[in-house]
């Protein structure tokens, strides 16, 4: 076992059966742990965009009700939508809703039992935040294209 | 010969079923994955049907939500999303809330809200298709 240089390590300090010391991983708390690695910071902002999210389906829920109920309650949707308010939030949902997709893709490959490697990890990752980047600009693209 | 010692209350089939406190297995942690599946291309139709729509009139909307294809997509949208969304929600709440009535509180508060935001969704797209 190597020297400590950390006082929080104190705490992952465990003894095997033989009686020998081992130093143990720890699960992510916050007292011990750096959050700002990317796997750990990927992890968090998967379940705060997962949250977010709701917020965009009360939005989408909204701009459904307000077109079944007629053209001018419509109209008040759109106009938010359309507010600087309104498109800087759904700007934020877009990259939101991308994330929360590619890493729901990124977990869907850790439960068929790969990826687990920390290259791997890394890969994906960067992946994750890249491709949330593209998509987020292709879909604002295609949003300006038709707006103008 | 010494008779086999009983060292936890739980039955035998209980162990083997492997429910334990949380009572459900791992049918909520199945249940997200299934959405998920689902959500997927859902997602990915909705949002680009979204995105080429920004200046579209009252008109123009409610017969692109007439129109089965899409009626049908976002019914099963918004079925799934809401059922992911309720799991996912109650995770955070189960992990965060402290003390069993605000905990049991907030997760009633969860499932109404989705519950009533899934029907009015739904109900307004049956009401624009049919």
């Amino acid at each position: 076992m190597s020297k400590i240089t950390d006082t929080r390590e104190a705490v992952m300090v465990g003894r095997r059966t033989d009686g020998s010391l081992v130093r143990r991983p720890l699960s992510p708390h916050l007292q011990a742990y750096d959050m700002m690695q990317m796997t750990s910071a990927l992890s968090i902002t998967h379940r705060i965009t997962g949250t977010l999210w709701s917020i965009g389906m009360v939005f989408l829920v909204w701009w459904l009700v307000a077109a079944a109920a007629g053209e001018a309650s419509f109209n008040a949707a759109q106009w938010f939508f359309g507010s600087f308010i309104g498109v800087i939030g759904l700007m934020g949902l877009t990259a939101v809703a991308w994330y929360h997709t590619l890493a729901g893709i990124r977990h869907l490959y850790w439960d068929s039992g790969r990826g687990f490697d920390l290259p791997t990890t890394y890969l994906t990752g960067r992946a994750v935040l890249i491709g949330t980047a593209a998509l987020t600009a292709l879909t604002w693209l295609i949003m300006l294209i038709t707006w103008i | 010969m010494a008779a086999p010692t009983i060292r936890s209350l739980r039955s035998p089939l209980g162990r083997v079923r492997g429910m334990g406190s949380a009572k459900g297995g791992t049918h909520h942690w199945w249940m997200q994955r299934v959405t998920s599946m689902a959500l997927l291309p859902l997602t990915i139709w909705l949002v680009f049907a979204l995105a080429r729509m920004p200046d579209a009139s009252w008109l123009e909307v409610t017969i692109w939500i007439g129109r089965p294809f899409n009626a049908v997509l976002l019914l099963s949208f918004l079925a799934a999303a809401f059922h992911h969304m309720a799991g996912g929600l109650q995770e955070v709440i189960e992990d965060y809330v402290r003390g069993d009535l605000a905990k049991v509180g907030s997760l009633m508060a969860l499932k109404a809200a989705c519950f009533l935001l899934w029907l009015s969704a739904t109900l307004a797209v049956l009401r624009i298709a049919v």
